[in-house]
């Protein structure tokens, strides 16, 4: 089936590690070892709300040692279509979720000689597990964490402990802020830059990177967005001939889902390119959110990314 | 150029200048230096910040060298070997950062030790800019007893070392700089095939 295998879990702990973040410890409901995966990899949960079903993907902080747990950290959104806040209200410990099996879009470059880890806010979940990974190996890193103040630094104690001064903490509220042009320009050959955060902070740091003159094979930057909610429209599936709505909080590739057509899908955060979809007609203007269209792409409007793309209009029509 | 579809058949894109780099190092042989001259040629806030290394070789009646050093590079050696010049490469490539871009001209032997001093420091193989110029001599590994020999032009051709009859294949080594000779009579010995001029 699309996506791949599925794991059923239950949550067997969970952590309130800022006011908005809350961190999840999952464990196979056969209390199988969950599978092992490489730093910077995510899965998408799947949570049975009350209505529908909804898929989110999170990165995955570690996996405990004796392989029975995984652990996530996810953030309260203001603009959630349900996924966060059904994670952060609804689920408690021992509640059922199904998780995909886990997927990496955002790996550690294996011949690079040092490494340097950018973070803003909840983006530092995937970095956590990458620094993880860099002291085991005992390969030279930095890590550069950016938060809102120091009750929003959901990791900043741990990766203190973890990693010592190898780790720089930057705090909003004191006006500190990530010096790309200070840290950049000497690094040294062979050096990977790997940045997770908000859109504004991504490509702030990357231009950094490329003012100091680094090739694009050394900059790595992980945008996954929940896919955000919208207008409800109209949509009907060609093939299928199956017609059907998609809801303010819905998600196309969810709606699509829901009316029982297996279509494509890997990340479901914009970034992977597994759910691009061919648009037949549209009533109105296509929103793309995805990074995986070229800008010439979004707007011929002749394909669509369906896990966080949608319409903002009347009706649209996809060949599926 | 030979077409071939074996994937790890090198590709050379150029030696097109990328204005973002903070520092231009470029390694040339030969007949390269001309494509370091149709490069840079013009461009004085590239030479500005442009090392070049090169080693004549057979081109030293041409005296590419004078040509090189009219540009006005930032700076120039010329070198008298390969060996030579990959050893200044990698004391360069030891201190450089990030902001430098590896470029490499020459003959294919020439340009494969570039871009596997480059890997050994680290730098991304796709991030090297390349131009062949020159013979299409290769560089060959004997598969059987390991030993390389040099400015190879015909297939089969005889081991440097060991003496087998190779069959030169397309199929390239990146960490050695170097395409494949297998032995081309193992299923039936004594026979060889006519040696042909391929890489002229």
């Amino acid at each position: 089936m699309s996506g791949g295998v599925e794991i059923p879990v239950r949550v067997v702990a969970i952590e309130q590690a800022t006011p908005t973040v809350k961190r999840f410890s999952l464990a196979a409901r056969d209390g199988a070892p969950l599978p092992l995966y490489s730093a910077g990899a995510h899965v998408v949960v799947a949570m049975d709300a009350a209505d529908r079903r909804i898929k989110n993907p999170y990165s995955l902080i570690d996996r405990s040692p004796d392989g029975s747990t995984y652990r996530i950290g996810v953030l309260r959104t203001q603009q959630s279509r349900g996924g966060s806040a059904f994670m952060h209200e609804q689920v408690a410990v021992g509640s059922e979720l199904t998780i995909t099996m886990p997927v990496n879009l955002f790996p550690l470059n294996r011949t690079g000689r040092k490494h340097l880890l950018i973070a803003g806010g909840i983006g530092v979940t995937p970095i956590y597990a990458m620094a993880e990974e860099l002291a085991r190996q005992s390969v030279a890193y930095e890590i550069h964490y950016a938060m809102r103040d120091s009750a929003h630094g959901a990791f900043a104690d741990e990766l203190v402990a973890r990693h010592g001064d190898r780790v720089r903490l930057y705090r909003d509220d004191c006006q500190e802020v990530i010096a790309v042009d200070r840290i950049l320009p000497n690094q040294p050959l062979g050096t990977h830059l790997y940045v997770c955060g908000p859109e504004g902070m991504i490509n702030a740091i990357l231009a950094g990177g490329r003012a100091a003159g680094w090739p694009e094979e050394n900059l790595h930057a992980e945008r996954f967005l929940a896919p955000p909610g919208g207008s409800p429209f109209a949509l009907r599936l060609a093939k299928a001939g199956i017609t059907t709505e998609v809801r303010a909080d819905q998600s196309l590739l969810e709606a699509i889902e829901a009316a029982g057509v297996d279509a494509a899908f890997l990340c479901r955060g914009g970034a992977c390119g597994q759910c691009e979809t061919r648009v037949v007609s549209a009533d109105g203007e296509l929103v793309h959110n995805d990074h995986f269209l070229s800008d010439d792409e979004k707007a011929s409007g002749a394909k669509i990314m369906t896990c966080v793309s949608r319409l903002k209009g009347r009706e649209l029509v996809l060949d599926l | 150029m030979l077409v071939s579809n074996i994937k790890s058949r090198p590709v050379y894109g150029g030696l097109k200048v990328d204005d973002a780099a903070r520092r231009h190092l470029v390694a040339a042989e030969g007949e390269g230096a001309l494509a370091v001259l149709a490069a840079f040629a013009g461009r004085a806030e590239a030479t500005a910040r442009a090392t070049v290394l090169y080693a004549p070789g057979g081109s030293a009646g041409e005296d590419h060298a004078a040509k090189l050093a009219a540009l006005g590079l930032d700076d120039l050696f010329v070198m008298p070997s390969q060996a030579t010049l990959i050893t200044r490469l990698n004391v360069i490539l030891a201190t450089a950062t990030m902001g430098t871009r590896l470029y490499a001209a020459g003959v294919e032997g020439f340009i494969g030790s570039v871009v596997a001093a480059g890997m050994a420091h680290g730098v991304d193989q796709a991030s090297i800019r390349t131009e062949h110029r020159g013979s299409l001599a290769r560089r060959v590994q004997c598969v059987h007893c390991k030993g390389m020999t040099e400015n190879v032009t015909v297939s089969p051709v005889v081991c440097s070392h060991c003496g087998i009859q190779l069959l030169v294949r397309d199929h390239f080594s990146r960490r050695l700089g170097a395409f494949q000779g297998v032995s081309v009579n193992a299923e039936t010995p004594g026979e060889i095939p006519p040696a042909e001029e391929l890489y002229a």
